[in-house]
């Protein structure tokens, strides 16, 4: 409607048949099996309830929180007003210390750029910084099919590699995993793993280190994601825990990023309120272990060789939509997924998408077209707990409200929803047709004989009585009561 | 004072009872009570579920039957805060300035029960009396949108022989969410079970809130299990005195804790 109303013609989605934006199955039915799973409803279960915690706790000690989240909000919102600007200032400083720029419009096109340096430089291998912009673009699957090995170095990234899952958290790709899974894992994949490991977390930590240390030594090509990327100065930034980002931002000759349009802030005084945002919210600690910063290149000292990858893949469509572009303001912290009820429960598989949880909800469907994931939008309660946590203060329920709508406008026949809607629509709106309309309501108490419950109900209703009963209609509505107390007895 | 009361679609149509509590206690703490015929629906189930566009003529509705009304009661976060937070906006969406206008005004006059008790009126002693183990749960929009806080809890904690227990992860969603439980049933029964698990460790005899939706839910899981428990609206405790209390209400817990 927006790109409508703003005379422009429809912009390009992220490409289909490429990277990881969409499932193969609905929502709803992902979820019927993953419910199932008893062993992922108490893996995450527990994994959310602790980091939910640990995030409360360090959020309280922030006496300004909801002023630093405001500004967050207000820089983001005022950063994407004058983006393109933005966007050239940053490849201006990124040329002039040295680095290469390359604009990606989609995937297919970010797959093409990386493959085609990774052969120029020839390499055979290359080792990855957890990154969401190139697990959204299928890169390793690229890079696989022009024979290039493509090496995760994130623990929790590294345990989904090497189990041939796929991720389904975006700061905890294996959430899903308890520690005896991981060890299994370990042991049947890693070659030379001690025999006897354990699941206690620092073997499993050791046992990770050894298996990777020889690959960082041996790599020359590195591929990562950013956090941030500070316009003014071309500088790229990466926030994390383990130290297995900054050997491969250090160690190979060539270094590529990968990092979508939304990811740039103007100043570094801009950084300084999404450096105390992101710990807190993501893994509840007041800072986290290693930022990583670089520009460009510096003679003699870490990569000789550095691109920047920009890309778009449907941002660009985000961007001209008023209402769902705060999507494009996310800083992927995951709280949102951390308190998610409906998360906690089906799991980050069923969003079919890299982005799951309610953030995925809301991005996944836009990156996409809202009609290649529109189960998505309707993926949850309204709850709003999500709103409540998010650092930049992204109204997340309202935008599902927002693409349902988008949805529903989409269709261009009438559908038995639509249809229903618009009679219910026309009844509520005429006093004299709703009241007829709940004397008609009344009438089903005859299906339940005299029983304070509703039988169980065909069509659409079955999913509300297959697991929870409906009352019998009382004989009279409210309005009935109050007319009949107040002498009128007209309905 | 002259109030309104705004029963909402569902407790009009499904559960009279709690606006007919709603009106006994306004009209017992003295303030005269109307009931604008016009009443239906405030349109949230329209916006939420994406046809925001039908909704548009259910919003209007809604501001014309109470254009004459000073002030508005209803017995429902979730549908006060669809009145605060989206009639205006779905009206300004379709073009219709003048209507979105009126819905922001009438939203200003439009205020959730037990908000409307402790902040307007200033009342958290409304002279109820409600002899039960009683767990609360503070439902989603009227604890996120509305930001009741505690005044739920104020009121219940003034009310006689009334013995409140606190809910294990009170702040967790039922699983209600309008048509999410239906399109998504099962992931909706799944928070549904682990709710109603909370309210039966309580073991309170009676859960209540302040949406008669979410009750609707969590009641309706509850009876299917043919669980002792039931759901009360807290318009219907707040109503209680002991005058209008008959024998059989007066009962123990059926496990004690
Ligand atoms: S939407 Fe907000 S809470 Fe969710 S990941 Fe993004 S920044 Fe974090």
């Amino acid at each position: 409607m927006t790109a409508v109303h703003l005379g422009m013609p429809t912009l390009p989605t992220a490409p289909r048949g490429v990277g990881h934006l969409r499932g193969t199955r609905s929502f709803p039915d992902e979820a019927r099996d993953s419910l199932r799973n008893g062993q992922l409803r108490a893996n995450l279960g527990h994994a959310t309830t602790t980091i939910r915690g640990k995030r409360a706790g360090v959020v309280a000690e922030l006496p300004d929180w909801e002023q630093l989240r405001q500004a967050g909000a207000a820089l983001k919102r005022a950063t994407m007003a004058r983006l393109d600007d933005h966007l050239e200032e940053l490849e201006r400083q990124v040329t002039a210390r040295g680095g290469t720029v390359h604009w990606a419009r989609d995937a297919n096109e970010a797959n093409e750029i990386v493959v085609r340096l990774a052969r120029e430089a020839g390499a055979r291998e290359v080792v990855k910084v957890k990154s969401m912009a190139t697990q959204e673009i299928g890169l390793n699957e690229a890079l696989e099919a022009a024979g290039i090995d493509a090496f995760e170095t994130d623990l929790a990234e590294l345990i989904v590699q090497l189990g041939e899952d796929k991720p389904s958290h975006i700061l905890v790709p294996a959430i899903h995993k308890n520690r005896s899974e991981v060890r299994e894992i370990f042991a049947r994949t890693m070659p030379d793993v001690d025999p006897d490991l354990t699941d206690d977390p620092r073997q499993l930590a050791m046992a990770a280190r050894a298996h990777l240390r020889e690959r960082f030594l041996r790599a020359t090509f590195a591929v990562s994601g950013a956090n941030f990327a500070v316009a003014e100065t071309g500088t790229l930034s990466v926030v994390e825990s383990e130290g297995n980002g900054r050997m491969c931002l250090t160690l190979p000759d060539t270094l590529v990023t990968v990092m979508g349009i939304e990811k740039l802030v103007p100043t570094w005084r801009d950084l300084e309120v999404f450096l105390q945002l992101l710990p807190r919210s993501s893994t509840g600690e007041r800072m986290n272990p290693y930022t990583s910063t670089w520009a460009g290149v510096t003679p003699g000292d870490g990569p000789q060789d550095f691109h920047l990858v920009l890309l778009d893949n449907g941002r660009t469509a985000v961007l001209a939509d008023e209402v769902g572009r705060e999507a494009l303001n996310c800083i992927r912290c995951s709280a949102c997924l951390n308190v998610c009820p409906v998360y906690e429960r089906a799991g980050g598989h069923a969003y079919g998408s890299v982005y799951p949880g309610p953030i995925g909800a809301i991005l996944s469907p836009q990156l996409t077209g809202v009609e290649d994931n529109a189960s998505l939008p309707y993926a949850s309660s309204l709850c709003g707990a999500c709103y409540d946590v998010c650092p930049v203060a992204i109204d997340i329920p309202s935008i599902l409200v927002h693409l349902r709508a988008e949805h529903v406008e989409a269709q261009t026949h009438p559908t038995a929803e639509s249809t229903a809607f618009a009679a219910l629509a026309r009844v509520m709106s005429r006093p004299r047709l709703w009241r007829a309309a709940q004397r008609a309501a009344g009438l089903g108490r005859f299906l339940s004989r005299g029983k304070p419950v509703l039988p169980r109900l065909p069509g659409p209703a079955a999913g509300w009585t297959r697991s929870r009963d409906l009352p019998t209609p009382p004989a009279e509505t409210f309005q009935q009561w109050w007319a009949k107390e107040n002498g009128g007895g007209r309905s | 004072m002259k109030v309104a009361v705004f029963a909402t679609c569902l407790v009009d149509t499904l559960t009279p009872q709690v606006g007919i509590a709603t009106v006994r206690l306004l009209q017992r703490l003295g303030h005269e009570v109307v009931v604008p015929p016009g009443q239906s629906c405030c349109g949230q189930m329209h916006v939420n579920t994406g046809y925001r566009r039908d909704a548009v003529s259910i919003v209007a509705n809604h501001v014309r039957a109470f254009a004459g009304s000073d002030v508005i009661v209803s017995p429902s976060g979730s549908c006060v805060a669809s009145i605060h937070h989206q009639q205006a906006q779905v009206a300004r969406r379709a073009g219709d300035t003048a209507l979105a206008e009126a819905a922001q005004e009438l939203a200003g006059r439009t205020y959730e029960l037990s908000q409307f008790l402790v902040d307007v009126l200033g009342v958290t002693d409304v002279g109820a009396s409600y002899p039960h183990r009683v767990t609360y749960h503070p439902t989603c929009h009227s604890l996120r949108l509305l930001r009741v806080g505690d005044r739920p809890l104020q009121l219940l904690r003034a009310v006689r022989g009334l013995d409140l227990v606190e809910l294990p992860g009170a702040e967790q969603c039922c699983g209600f969410g309008g048509t999410f439980a239906v399109k998504n049933a099962e992931t909706s029964t799944a928070m549904l079970t682990d709710k109603m698990a909370a309210v039966l460790s309580t073991h309170a005899e009676v859960c209540t809130a302040g949406d008669a939706s979410c009750l609707l839910h969590i009641g309706g899981g509850l009876t299917r299990l043919t669980s002792g428990t039931r759901t009360v609206h807290l318009a219907e405790i707040l109503a209680s005195t002991d005058g209008a209390r008959t024998a059989t209400q007066v009962t123990q817990p059926a496990v004690l804790a």
